[in-house]
């Protein structure tokens, strides 16, 4: 099914597909013109699949559950923010924010990322095929950042928990952020992660970043510097 | 918030809809900037006539005029809304003091190229009044602006322009201003508003006197406080620079016969062949410029 954005409002767009119907079989959308639009498929809830045709705004595909939503040009701020389970797949490049905040499913991105690429991030696995820029997964808690391009600086800023993985290089690490060691446990996953981007790339040519935990607790020989 | 765009031409297929395609980036940046919008509009200066862009606040055109006429001879007036053109073939440094005189109008811009218009009240009634859909010329700069550091003003309106054929629109806000400000002035440099970026324009006027515009905005980067996307022009082209932990946005259209540049990239979906454009952001604390 269609949806021109030309012709029909973004909110009574998207106000469908928030409201699948489940005993119908329209599974299949594709969304028009979307003209740099703001919150295209913002809080999608059903497993349907979604193809965006051209560049979108902000916020795209922002708190998405089980939907799979292609986006075939770039998006802007904060793609995937907060998504929570299912697949957003951009062909294009994405601005800054990617998959902020997002507690799970993946997001693939084939061109770029810019700054802040899976801020505060707590559980999504992110894949950008082309390069993220400076404090990307600043304060990243929890999944998987891969990074088959270079990377900005202050890489990992306050890092939790997440596991990052990068090919090329990287311009600086975050307070905390250090490179750690690639067990087959690691390349396993890493390998998993690339194929569900189709890519081919060899696992052994990425390094592994992680945290350092020494943020963790607050280390009492600094309070002479507060 | 504010809205910021900007187009360049690369060849001269689009001189003639330039006035169009900037009203319809104008327009769709309202939501990011709904008090106040201006433009800079950038004609061929082949001739050695000065344009003088006033807003004529409460004075009536046809007073203006006949005083005008009166001080400066060889003079032709034209009137677009509320705003005039004078050209002469007079120098900035006769003209000026005389338009001095004149305690309620605002220059808003002078040169041999540029025309500048700006109003308060939304961007749609803006372009509307100065009917900026017929205007033509080879580069463009705009604002919509959502006021923040001065009141909503025709002074407190963007684009600034402190010096022959420049301007600067700005989509962030400086915490060095007045201070810089003060060291400005002692250099000679005059202000007509409490406006953050009418300083960073004096700044860049200032600068280009020992500078280019890419030297200049480098510069910038070091003594410009505060976070901004900026996109200066000048009689050739312009140049566009943020700041270097990207707090603003900036997206960039590149195609054969134009390069865009806006706040998002709604303002830019009506462009002619702008699904086969090289998109991309500006990278922060590097300089892009187009012309020379």
């Amino acid at each position: 099914m269609i949806l021109d954005l030309k012709k029909l409002k973004l909110r009574s767009v998207n106000e469908k597909l928030q409201n699948i119907d489940r005993k119908k079989n329209k599974r299949d959308f594709v969304i028009s013109n979307p003209e740099g639009n703001h919150a295209v498929c913002a809080g999608l809830t059903e497993n349907i699949d979604v193809t965006i045709k051209g560049h979108v705004g902000y916020y795209c595909a922002g708190m998405n559950q089980n939907a799979n939503i292609i986006v075939d040009g770039n998006v802007g701020t904060g793609v995937a923010e907060n998504m929570m389970s299912g697949k957003v797949h951009v062909k294009g490049n994405a601005s800054q924010s990617a998959g902020a905040t997002a507690h799970g499913g993946t997001l693939i991105i084939d061109g770029d990322a810019s700054s802040r690429c899976g801020i505060s991030m707590k559980g999504i696995d992110i894949i950008v095929k082309g390069s993220v820029g400076h404090m990307s997964a600043f304060m990243a808690q929890s999944g998987n950042l891969v990074v088959c391009g270079d990377a900005g600086e202050a890489l990992g800023d306050s890092l939790y928990e997440t596991d990052i993985y990068v090919k090329g290089k990287v311009k600086s690490l975050g307070a905390d952020c250090e490179e750690k060691k690639m067990s087959k446990k690691h390349k396993t996953k890493l390998k998993e992660l690339l194929k569900k981007a189709g890519s081919n790339i060899k696992p052994e040519q990425f390094k592994r970043y992680g945290s350092a935990r020494k943020l963790y607790n607050f280390n009492i020989d600094n309070v002479s510097n507060y | 918030m504010c809205g910021i765009v900007g187009i360049y031409l690369k060849s001269k297929k689009f001189e003639k809809s330039l006035g169009g395609m900037l009203s319809k980036m104008l327009v769709s940046m309202e939501s990011r900037g709904p008090d106040s919008a201006g433009f800079a509009i950038y004609k061929s200066d082949k001739n050695k006539i000065y344009k003088y862009s006033i807003c004529l606040n409460d004075m009536s055109f046809e007073k203006f005029k006949n005083e005008i006429k009166k001080k400066v001879k060889l003079t032709n007036v034209e009137k677009n809304s509320d705003h005039v053109i004078l050209k002469s073939i007079e120098k900035p440094n006769k003209i000026l003091p005389i338009l001095e005189d004149f305690s309620t109008i605002s220059l808003v811009g002078y040169g041999k190229s540029i025309e500048i218009f700006k109003q308060v009240g939304s961007p749609s009634n803006v372009v509307k009044k100065f009917n900026l859909d017929n205007f033509s010329g080879t580069h463009a700069i705009g604002h919509t602006r959502m006021a923040t550091e001065s009141a909503i003003t025709t002074d407190g309106s963007h684009p600034y322009s402190t010096g022959e054929d420049e301007c600067l629109v700005h989509n962030g806000s400086l915490s060095n201003h007045n201070n810089l400000r003060r060291k400005l002035k002692k250099n000679g440099s005059k202000f007509s508003s409490d406006n953050d970026t009418e300083v960073a324009a004096g700044y860049i006027s200032d600068s280009l006197k020992k500078r280019n515009l890419k030297q200049t905005l480098n510069k910038g980067l070091s003594d410009l406080d505060g976070f901004y996307t900026f996109i200066a022009g000048t009689h050739s082209g312009f140049a566009v620079l943020r700041d270097e932990i990207a707090c603003k946005p900036a997206v960039i259209a590149e195609t054969k016969d134009y390069v865009a540049i806006s706040s998002e990239f709604q303002a830019m979906a009506h462009l002619p062949n702008v699904n086969n454009a090289k998109i991309f952001e500006p990278e922060p604390g590097i300089v892009y410029s187009w012309g020379k």
